[in-house]
């Protein structure tokens, strides 16, 4: 099941163009531009990794897709998501996020039912793929 | 002329390019505005018709390498290399080589980290800075410190060296400082050396030249010199020249903002109420001050002396300092 998460995700996956292309909007913007991996693709997980810092005074695109580029090689099989930082109004906020890194294979989620007091049923998410084997080698091929 | 008539593609109106890529306008500030470096004009206008004409080669789809763009500036403290920094760049990004055209201006402390394992990210991060621009790297032979091989400078090199080389799209890189220990430097870096296409060299200024510099920047502030502020201001260079720690215009520059302090309180201790002429006016009394025209500094008694004191609070004179 492909994992729909951030903007752009019901499209197909962006080309590296494209992306660069969306870094360079961000930073006409004047946001600050972050990149973050994870396993663990369920939608209420805000703590991704970071990998390295905010890149805050960029000019150009090339430094970030340069970054993504090393993400992708040290992190293969993990999701890999782009944040754009505005600080400009003087209070932070992400004003965009989205997917440009997933694994090859996406096992999708689990409904879990969980019974209560008087037969109430309480539904979660689990995601199959983190189930079924630890933190770094969820989605190794 | 009699040619004969060629299909419209197949001829290029290399003088249209030039206006449209807008590069004339960016060359003509730089022979207006820079004083001298001639050499220096003359070779930017090489780089630029070289790149004007590999642009259109492209076009035509003859097939050349694309240019190595990585250049070194060699001169003494003062001679523009900075300035010509941000020209290039300019240029450069005119004739559309590099996307953005900003200059990150580092030295050895913003690549080189101060423990193991610090160099490499400090390297990248700033090389991510200057992406879409031009790194211009002061005083580059500092990286390289042959005599402590543990130096970390060696690996903030390297790094240097394979985005100079894979990401020619994404990076210019300048390095400056002075000819003799530039060239030392490429002595023990051949990979360096290989890598970089264009050497500039920047000549000494003549004090006439200086003289013109000085004049702009003063007329750049609203000051200018009287007659004799003039002629005591040549003799100043005369005697500044033979001085150690002679920086060109950065000394002129120095001496010029301690020749205004002597002039405002020169303005201020006087009785008479000034007129806006005064203000702008430098005389000869505010040049003469300088301790360069005293060989030994006048032993005053019973009070401070103002001009010497006035030059012994210039930040400039820090000792290790050289371009003073």
């Amino acid at each position: 099941m492909r994992l729909t998460q951030g903007a752009f995700s019901f499209l197909p996956d962006l080309t590296d163009t494209q992306i660069a292309a969306q870094i360079e909007y961000c930073l006409r913007k004047q946001w600050a531009v972050a990149i973050e991996f994870t396993d663990d693709p369920h939608p209420r997980n805000t703590y991704w990794s970071m990998w390295g810092h905010p890149m805050f005074d960029l000019a150009d695109a090339a430094g970030a897709m340069q970054a993504l580029r090393e993400c992708r090689e040290a992190q293969p099989g993990h999701y890999i998501r782009i944040n754009a930082f505005d600080s400009t109004p003087g209070w932070e906020s992400v004003r965009l996020s989205f997917i440009v890194g997933r694994p090859a294979v996406e096992p999708g989620f689990r409904l879990v039912r969980r019974e209560g007091p008087g037969r109430t049923l309480h539904y979660t998410l689990e995601s199959y793929a983190v189930g079924r084997q630890p933190e770094g080698e969820r989605y190794a091929t | 002329m009699t040619q004969p008539l060629a299909a419209p593609t197949d001829t290029i109106d290399l003088a249209a390019e030039y206006r449209e890529a807008g590069v004339a306008d960016v060359l003509d500030r730089l022979d207006a505005e820079l004083v001298g470096l001639a050499p220096v004009k003359r070779r930017v206008r090489e780089i630029a018709a070289l790149l004007l004409v590999d642009r259109v080669r492209e076009r035509l789809g003859l097939a050349s390498t694309p240019p190595s763009l990585h250049m070194c500036f060699t001169g003494n403290p003062g001679t523009g290399k900075t300035t010509l920094a941000l020209r290039m760049a300019e240029i450069l990004q005119r004739l559309g080589y590099v996307r953005k055209g900003h200059v990150v201006a580092v030295t050895r402390d913003d690549l080189v980290g101060q423990f193991i394992g610090h160099t490499a990210p400090k390297t990248k991060d700033v090389l991510k800075r200057a992406m879409g621009g031009v790194l211009f790297v002061d005083e580059a032979y500092y990286l390289f410190r042959p005599e402590n091989e543990k130096d970390y400078g060696q690996e903030a090199i390297e790094i240097l060296l394979q985005v100079m080389e894979n990401q020619r799209d994404d990076l210019v890189v300048i390095l400056a400082g002075y000819a003799d220990r530039m060239d030392r430097f490429f002595e023990s870096n051949p990979g360096m050396k290989s890598r970089i296409a264009h050497h500039v060299e920047f000549p000494d200024y003549s004090n006439a030249e200086l003289a013109q510099i000085a004049e702009r920047m003063l007329a750049d502030w609203n000051y200018r010199f009287d007659a004799a502020g003039r002629a005591a201001f040549d003799d100043y260079l005369h005697h500044r020249r033979a001085k150690p720690h002679f920086a060109n215009a950065r000394s002129v520059r120095n001496a010029l903002d301690r020749m205004r302090l002597r002039q405002a309180l020169r303005l201020f201790d006087g009785a008479t109420p000034v007129a806006a002429d005064d203000l702008q006016i430098l005389t000869a009394a505010d040049v003469r001050a300088s301790r360069h025209f005293h060989p030994t500094p006048p032993t005053l008694v019973g009070q401070a002396p103002p001009e010497a004191d006035i030059d012994a609070y210039d930040p400039d004179r820090i000792p290790e300092r050289s371009d003073y």
